[in-house]
């Protein structure tokens, strides 16, 4: 069962990540069929865990304190771009082009 | 093993003023010089190095030396954030990226005063099982040099020779344990997600550890799976482990994955009588393509502790061999979120498209990973997507705790400790190695060491005999959660057993000035 165009379109978006070639398609073909075989598994009235330490529950709440912090010019050493304390980014709430106008490998199929 | 260990043999001779924290770090500098072929590290911190070593110096001096640590050199997996020091993840990504904090397990080490020689060479983002998949080229097996690897090749054609036919490390904190297996270094930090610290260190012939989840902090550790990473420990002996572990674990405020229970580190005992000791061998682990000669030792190994008098049963694992498809859905996932941080607007790479946020996004990362990287990242969508949620994602959930009460129900039973393969086979040549692809050289390597890290469990890798090639191969040793003492005293009691023999290395014999002593020691097999 190969997966849709469709749906390898709407993966791109979300992972905002290309398939690149035929290679990557299959590649994600082949990780599904191996996923299917945990069909395989009974897991009638399991329930699914999240962590190994769900029984010593380590997630606490602390005092809203400020305990570390100024350190804004460390944290924009490593942008590229930047304006006096803003992290700069190209025009935003402009969605990736439709398949049909991308550079993607997905054209073709 | 006197002549490998921190405490008997360089802690003294620091302390005693044999050698001093400069001397110590200026050879494993010039050592790491002449193994650059190994391509074991990928940023060599020498100033700051040599600084580190003249401050332990001086405290040394003044009789003031910080513990057992102060002046050891180390080496860190380049998936640590180093303050001031590149960190890459052997990706294109990070390339530049320098840390403007260290992560809680480096800074630890440096409160103790250690002193670390540079970043080591990983898997990108690691993501592998062989160290081959990095941007900075693949990590060669110190072994593949060794006077034992060369006496046995035997070339299979005229037109191969040693040079060509190197082996891999295994990965994915190979140069971690490449490092530590050719005297570079005296331990070293890995990761382990699958298995990537057990997995090089059976190749490297090197003690792995992998920690029980929520000991060690995660802080600083560039995340891969947040519900199964862990910090892991190389080191050429058990009793090194133990001392580095001691230094490490603990609970840590910014980490909420670590556990709040008080640590309190502990010398090994030395175990003479093991006759309460109830030893579990589980059948699964018998799995598909599992050599001949790793069977061999495991069995043989089990009549150690049988002959000994130790109680040695099969016990039962029934969804061990789920564990890796299971792994394979719940780490893609995570992957998919983890690497979504990386989009060039605060760190690391960033592409030079300007016409929208979003194709700036997609651009960076077109550019930035790998195909490994990428395919991770795009089955972890597919699985998370709306209609494949409770199919795959909650479905592997499910699975993981199966995994997970199988321990349990062994460990219930009275068994202490868990003893297995590491691996299935000796290292692979490097050309043998690249002919499959990387998810399914994972899926097999990763096999043995997975279900460890599903449940949380410590396991350690005790390097056992060489294999016929004359490469070396370890066994597995899994415990109850938090109960590594009880784990570390068993493997030291084994390795003491097998005497695994010293690496012979023409490189290190050149450097040697007798702190790298090489003892002829009876070998396991």
């Amino acid at each position: 069962q190969k997966v849709s165009v469709e749906v390898l379109d709407h993966l791109e978006q979300l992972a905002l990540v290309d398939f690149r070639d035929s290679e990557g398609v299959e590649r994600l073909q082949k990780a599904i069929q191996f996923a299917d075989q945990l069909h395989e598994v009974n897991t009638e009235g399991v329930e699914p865990m999240d962590s190994v330490l769900e029984d010593r529950w380590c997630l606490y709440l602390r005092e809203d304190d400020v305990t570390e912090g100024n350190c804004t010019k460390e944290l924009l050493e490593n942008a590229r771009e930047k304006v006096e304390e803003y992290f700069v980014a190209p025009p935003g709430n402009i969605p990736l082009p439709k398949l049909e106008e991308r550079e993607t490998f997905l054209q073709g199929s | 093993c006197p002549e490998r260990r921190l405490r008997s043999q360089v802690s003294a001779a620091l302390k005693e003023g044999r050698v001093t924290p400069t001397e110590l770090c200026q050879r494993c500098l010039a050592l790491i010089r002449s193994t650059k072929f190994l391509n074991a590290y990928i940023t060599v911190a020498e100033e700051t190095a040599l600084k580190q070593a003249e401050e332990s110096e001086e405290r040394y001096k003044r009789g003031q030396p910080l513990g057992i640590l102060d002046g050891i050199p180390i080496a860190v997996k380049d998936n640590f954030n180093t303050a001031g020091i590149e960190t890459t993840c052997a990706s294109n990504m990070l390339k530049g990226y320098i840390s403007p904090y260290n992560a809680t397990v480096v800074q630890k080490l440096l409160d103790h005063g250690a002193v670390l020689l540079g970043k080591t060479n990983l898997d990108e983002f690691a993501m592998g099982s062989g160290s081959t998949d990095g941007v900075f080229g693949p990590v060669r097996n110190p072994w593949s040099y060794s006077k034992q690897y060369k006496e046995k090749f035997v070339p299979k054609s005229h037109s191969e020779d040693e040079e060509s036919n190197w082996v891999i490390t295994g990965g994915s904190s190979g140069g971690s344990a490449a490092a530590v297996s050719s005297f570079t270094c005296f331990a070293a930090l890995g990761s382990d997600t699958g298995g990537s610290t057990r997995n090089p260190a059976a190749h490297c012939g090197v003690v792995g550890l992998k920690p029980t989840y929520g000991l060690i902090s995660r802080h600083g550790l560039i995340p891969l799976v947040n519900s199964m990473d862990v910090p892991g420990i190389l080191t050429r002996c058990v009793d090194d482990a133990a001392v580095l572990l001691g230094s490490l674990a603990g609970h840590d405020p910014k980490d909420s994955t670590t556990i709040q229970d008080d640590f309190k580190p502990f010398e090994l005992p030395n175990l003479a009588d093991v006759s309460k000791l109830s030893i579990g061998i589980p059948k699964e682990y018998h799995a598909p393509g599992l050599s001949s000669e790793i069977l061999a030792l495991w069995l043989k190994a089990a009549d150690l502790f049988k002959n000994a008098g130790a109680k040695v049963v099969e016990v039962s694992l029934p969804h061990t061999r789920y564990s890796i498809v299971c792994y394979h859905v719940l780490c893609t996932a995570e992957v998919a979120s983890n690497m979504a941080r990386f989009d060039g607007l605060e760190y690391g790479h960033r592409s030079d498209r300007k016409d929208s946020t979003e194709s700036m996004y997609a651009a960076t990362r077109r550019e930035g990973f790998n195909d490994v990287v990428r395919g991770r990242i795009l089955s972890g969508n597919y699985f998370l997507l709306k209609q494949n949620y409770e199919k795959y994602f909650v479905k592997a959930q499910k699975v993981r705790r199966l995994i997970a009460d199988d321990f349990v129900k062994v460990f219930r039973s009275g068994v202490d400790v868990l003893l297995t393969p590491t691996t299935l086979s000796d290292a692979a040549p490097y050309m043998e190695f690249i002919q499959e692809d990387n998810r399914t050289r994972s899926a097999q390597d990763d096999i043995l060491t997975q279900a460890a890290n599903m449940a949380g469990l410590p396991a350690i890798n005790v390097p056992t005999a060489l294999s016929e090639r004359g490469l070396p191969v370890g066994l597995q040793f899994i415990g109850r959660s938090f109960q590594e003492k009880q784990l570390l005293t068993v493997a030291k009691w084994f390795e003491k057993q097998v005497q695994f023999p010293v690496i012979q290395l023409e490189e290190v014999k050149r450097h040697d000035n007798g702190v790298f002593q090489h003892q002829k020691s009876a070998s396991f097999s």
